[in-house]
């Protein structure tokens, strides 16, 4: 079934034309309507990290003008397969095929020169340098002489971004472009390709629902043009909505290759996690108590006006909005990383100084970033120095970091959040993104926190690690921690909340309970269908329809 | 297998980009800012420098005489044409304390070929050669060995002047044994404009066209700005940092052969500690010790503002035990100007950016 090799020699044979067949072949595609032979292809590829197997005897074929579903928890083996089709990684045992020939990638250039781009999980930019050079690096279209041509960059760029539906200005430089855009730039810079092979993997993390279909339809477009696509998400809606066929990774095996048609989402997840998840979201009632953050008419200029909400103890509140709403700025606001303009916040009646994260945190203030790459980690230190960053003081022994009481920290921590890994010395780099974020966790939860600000705790975290963190954010508001948890993930929020704080324009625009919450209302407060200035109530949240 | 080969080579990108006049409206307001305070930099230094010398004019008439900016470009030209080649390879991300040794063994290679009697030209093309030869080492040891820069060529540093003084041992060479031509060569001019200041002029000029325009020349700021993201877009990263250095030597090589015919002096010291006074101008003229941001020109600029603040100071009756807390202070104050404007553009950009989230 999953025979690459065979497949690409019998490309003629009518047995080839195995999965896709039915399904990916567009009518009246023209010449790719024919057999569907791969383009790109792996055969029993294998690759470990040390003692770590990240991929064992794995086998996969991209057909031309079907969408490939690759699916999988963290940890799985995704981001390597995806690096050894990009030629970052060389397999230490099988082949990678291209048109069916055994081909060697010796770096990202020969991936590149075979027609295969790809859109990376996290996005990789030069900040210092515009997005039209970021999109264009290495292969500017040129004049005489072999100069470069800065107007034709500019107009591919700006008709890039055109296709897309992004308003960016090709010449700005891309450092201060929040994720979402960095993902944009990446997107238009893997279509800038002319490829023949997209590979996506996790494009959509950051995305606003608007934008996700916007990728949508240029995957489409280029699928029916006859290329080949691998699509990797965690949101399951999407490669049933996208994707022709599914390959599911476990622990770094093959476990099946299928059509999504006739899939269901139970099935997908039973194949991912090995067993059937008796519930994804796991709020346990706890005893709610009083007010542990206050924050009060929080403004900062041209960002957020007039925020004020409060969190309890054991409760855990959501703030929901679309992405550029303001959440993100005004929790940093809160933790004192950016400066505010009027409002104050209180911890336990205390109020805190503002401008200060070290105030914060010694009030009782944890903060786990988005960025996570670039907020939250070290990435080339250690994981034990990772989760011990931030308490290092009950570690030290005569002004010195005792390194046994960090290893025993880090290892405490790394059994309780079910932390894959190679040894404790090993690089944070090392671990895949849910593995990274748990260690994100750990090192503000090993501050013992009283409010635990929580952003978008489960972005690109497959289905398993999504249960375990909701598990771990349960159990803390049970022990009495307040939550605020900002997520874009609407079915984590109505699950998980105790309350919704939906955002719109920088503006908190409705309060919903959690009984009486539904997407709909959710969806229709974050995108202003309903006035802002009606009063949060929640009540009507249930009534609106759309 | 011909069917798949044949179809999807054309995706429409090229098509459409070609054809679509329609871009959309993009906001131009972060471009311009971006673009304004990258200018302003090398505005900024142009302006001081012009209020120092007029005020040192006002003070001391004879200062801006023919001979008296003549003098001034003349100093400023040698240590042009290395902060040059130093800004290509910091530029990377890297630094390249050697080439003051460099300096100085290129010079006495030239100034031996001259006093035996070679080609001037020749002797030239050894100097450059030379400090390219060395360039080569330091670059192969940065990238392949995966040894700081700062470790690698301050070790070079050391071991070239070691056998510079082992090869020249306590001899010098003076315009006595030096062909006439060659030093007059480095004090003739186009009126007040030295030979040498045109030679660093063009230097700069082309280098500096070379790493706008060109894609290699892109390149070499790509990695500065994130190696990760160079590797992945395929650049060649080894390659270029070896390019910097063997572009940093060369320059300091010619540098070599020119201070010959500027000085008409040599001997084992000659060029030691000249590595920091380059870094100095780099630094002051915009260019990043973390890589990816200024252009050579500004390296170039702040060579010139470095060298005139030296010469002003004699020409003020100031002691000259002031010039290097002055030096210092500018490389300073031109840190701290970096990291300000650095921290409002990035905020700027930010509140700028559409989806911020």
């Amino acid at each position: 079934m999953n025979d690459s090799t065979e497949v690409s020699r019998t490309a003629a044979g009518p047995e080839a034309v195995n999965l896709e067949a039915a399904a990916a072949a567009p009518p009246g595609s023209g010449p790719s309507a024919a057999p569907t032979a791969p383009i790109l292809a792996l055969d029993a590829v294998s690759v470990s990290f040390g003692a770590v197997r990240a991929l064992r005897s794995v086998s996969l074929a991209l057909a031309p003008g079907s969408v490939h579903a690759l699916a999988g928890e963290n940890g799985a083996g995704k981001s390597t397969l995806v690096k050894v089709l990009a030629g970052v990684l060389r397999p230490d045992s099988g082949r990678v095929l291209v048109d069916g020939e055994p081909t060697v990638f010796h770096g990202p250039a020969d991936a590149r020169g075979a027609g295969i781009a790809v859109i990376y999980q996290e996005p990789t930019v030069f900040p210092h340098l515009s997005i039209a050079e970021n999109i264009y690096m290495g292969r500017q279209p040129r004049t005489s002489f072999g100069r470069i041509d800065r107007a034709k960059v500019r107009r591919w760029t700006a008709d890039l971004f055109a296709r897309l539906g992004v308003a960016l200005d090709p010449d700005q430089p891309a450092r201060g472009l929040s994720i979402a855009d960095q993902q944009m730039v990446e997107i238009a810079k893997a279509l800038s390709f002319d490829a023949r092979v997209l590979i996506m993997d996790e494009p959509t993390a950051a995305l606003t629902p608007a934008e996700v279909d916007r990728l949508f339809s240029v995957a489409r477009a280029l699928k029916a043009q006859g290329a080949a696509i691998l699509f990797i998400s965690h949101r399951l809606d999407e490669i049933f909505d996208l994707c022709d066929t599914v390959t599911t990774l476990r622990d770094g095996g093959w476990i099946a290759t299928e059509p999504v048609a006739g899939l269901g989402a139970d099935d997908l997840v039973r194949r991912m996690v090995g067993r059937d998840l008796d519930s994804l979201y796991p709020k346990q009632d706890a005893q709610i108590g009083e007010v542990a953050l206050d924050v009060r008419r929080l403004t900062r200029e041209g960002v957020f006006t007039d925020v004020s909400f409060q969190v309890r103890r054991g409760e855990i509140v959501a703030l929901a909005g679309l992405v550029g709403a303001g959440r993100t700025e005004v929790a940093r606001a809160v933790f004192g990383i950016d400066r505010r303009d009027a409002g104050s916040v209180q911890v336990d009646g205390r109020t805190l100084r503002p401008g200060s994260p070290s105030a914060a945190m010694s009030a009782g203030l944890a903060l786990v970033p988005e960025d996570r790459r670039a907020q939250g980690l070290v990435m080339m230190h250690s994981i034990e120095r990772n989760s011990t960053l931030t308490g290092v003081r009950g570690l030290t022994r005569g002004g010195l970091v005792s390194r046994a009481a960090e290893r025993g920290r880090a290892a405490d921590w790394a059994a309780r959040l079910e932390l894959k890994y190679g040894r404790l010395s090993d690089a944070v780099a090392t671990l895949s993104g849910g593995n990274q974020q748990k260690v994100v966790l750990g090192k503000w939860l090993s501050t013992a926190p009283k409010v635990l600000i929580v952003d978008e705790p489960t972005r690109g975290i497959d289905v398993g690690t999504k249960a375990q963190v909701h598990r771990l954010l349960s159990q803390l508001a049970a022990d009495g921690v307040a939550v605020l948890m900002i997520s874009s993930d609407l079915p984590e929020v109505l699950g998980m909340a105790d309350r919704i704080l939906v955002m719109h324009e920088g503006r908190l625009a409705a309060e919903l309970p959690r009984e009486g919450a539904t997407e709909e209302a959710v969806l229709a407060a974050a995108t202003g269908a309903r006035s802002a200035s009606e009063p949060a109530a929640g009540q009507g949240g249930a009534g609106v329809a759309q | 297998m011909s069917s798949t080969s044949a179809t999807p080579r054309t995706s429409p990108t090229l098509a459409a980009a070609e054809g679509t006049a329609s871009a959309p409206v993009a906001d131009t307001a972060p471009r311009r800012l971006v673009a304004l305070i990258g200018r302003a930099r090398q505005a900024a230094i142009l302006v001081v420098l012009v209020l120092l010398l007029l005020a040192t004019e006002l003070d001391n008439h004879r200062f801006l005489s023919s001979q008296g900016i003549k003098d001034l470009l003349l100093d400023a030209a040698i240590l042009m044409l290395v902060a040059v080649g130093q800004a290509v390879v910091v530029i990377t991300r890297n630094v390249d304390l050697s080439v003051g040794s460099v300096l100085g063994i290129s010079a006495f290679a030239a100034a031996d070929l001259l006093a035996g009697g070679a080609n001037p030209a020749w002797a030239v093309a050894a100097a450059i050669l030379l400090g390219a030869g060395f360039g080569l080492v330091n670059g192969l040891l940065v990238s392949f060995g995966q040894v700081p820069a700062l470790v690698v060529t301050l070790g070079m540093l050391y071991v070239v002047r070691g056998l510079d003084s082992i090869w020249v041992g306590p001899r010098e060479i003076t315009s006595q044994s030096l062909p006439a031509g060659y030093t007059d060569f480095g004090h003739g001019g186009l009126g007040p404009i030295p030979y040498l200041a045109l030679i660093a002029a063009a230097a700069t000029v082309a280098v500096g066209y070379y790493l706008a325009r060109y894609r290699s020349g892109r390149e070499f700021y790509a990695i500065g700005s994130n190696a990760q993201a160079a590797r992945l877009a395929g650049i060649g990263l080894r390659k270029r940092v070896v390019a910097a250095y063997i572009f940093a030597g060369a320059l300091a090589g010619l540098a070599g052969a020119l201070y010959v015919a500027r000085f008409a002096y040599v001997d084992a010291t000659t060029g030691g500690g000249y590595e920091l006074t380059v870094i100095s101008a780099v630094v002051v003229g915009g260019v990043a010790m973390t890589g990816g941001v200024g252009s050579v020109y500004g390296a170039a600029l702040g060579a010139l503002l470095l060298t005139s603040i030296n010469s002003v100071l004699p020409a003020l009756n100031v002691s000259s035990v002031w010039e290097e807390a002055i030096d210092g202070f500018l490389l300073l104050v031109a840190i701290a100007v970096d990291r300000i404007v650095a921290g409002r553009v990035t905020s700027a950009l930010r509140e700028r950016s559409p989806h911020h989230g």
